[in-house]
């Protein structure tokens, strides 16, 4: 029964590792691909002290995404804990979770037509992923929010 | 309704303040997406499944935030912010608030 356990642990660990390894190139490469698109419209996170801009229209849009981390990176995580110091593994995990959630705001917007997104709020959240009790977060929760606007004036 | 994180609606006067409305939502996990989601932990990467359910649950906040600014007879609401927070184990608060206006048309 204890073979199994280790074994089932080691078989997590590197179908972990390999499809983690995997999903983030591809997740980055689809990010990289996407941020280069919609780079001609200016995201902004001032507009709350300055002049409000002469504009046509204005919503609100929000782009949420929920990310987890593989297997090997919620141990590599945990031996980190011990010795403290940088924990790598996260960063990639919150750098994509906040990328993706600017860019699904910027498409959403981008499509109703915006042609600047002022006033852009950032917000991350832990959600207990695991119903059974692992120490670190399982999953975070990224929203990132602005208001689109419309020149009235295109320019 | 214009709903925005600006403090002004653009192209457009304030003549009326109603002061704070908010809206807020406590969902709890579904028990099969759970699974779902447990699976994807060991893989990584988004879990579709909770994304869904807490952008339902935000436009829900937001539905009730809309819902108090029109019982005001506001037409717009300004400033508006999120805030997540876990209050148990498996149920997430939701919550979204703003400052309830009327613009001029």
């Amino acid at each position: 029964m204890d073979l199994l356990q280790i074994f089932l642990f080691l078989f997590l660990l590197i179908f972990g590792y390999f499809s983690g390894y995997y999903f983030e190139k591809r997740h980055y490469k689809s990010i990289r691909e996407r941020e280069r698109k919609t780079l001609h419209v200016p995201l902004v996170n001032f507009g709350a002290r300055q002049p409000i801009l002469e504009a046509q229209d204005a919503t609100l849009f929000v782009g949420s995404v929920v990310v987890s981390i593989d297997y090997f990176k919620m141990i590599s995580a945990t031996l980190r804990n011990l010795v403290g110091g940088r924990v790598t593994v996260y960063e990639t995990l919150l750098d994509r979770g906040r990328r993706e959630a600017l860019l699904r705001m910027k498409e959403e917007a981008i499509t109703w037509g915006a042609h600047q997104i002022l006033n852009v709020r950032l917000q991350t959240a832990t959600i207990g992923g695991h119903s059974s009790n692992r120490s670190g977060p399982g999953s975070i929760e990224v929203i990132a929010y602005g208001t689109g606007v419309k020149l009235s004036n295109t320019q | 309704m214009i709903l925005t994180t600006l403090e002004g609606v653009p192209g457009k006067k304030i003549i009326e303040h109603y002061g704070l409305v908010q809206g807020s939502t406590i969902r709890a996990k579904h028990i099969g997406k759970d699974i779902m989601a447990s699976l994807k932990n060991i893989v990584g990467g988004e879990l579709k499944g909770y994304t869904e359910l807490l952008q339902e649950s935000r436009q829900e906040a937001v539905e009730r935030m809309v819902q108090q600014a029109t019982e005001l007879e506001a037409n717009a609401v300004l400033n508006i912010r999120f805030a997540t927070s876990s209050v148990a184990q498996g149920a997430a608060e939701l919550f979204a608030y703003g400052t309830a206006v009327k613009v001029e048309d």
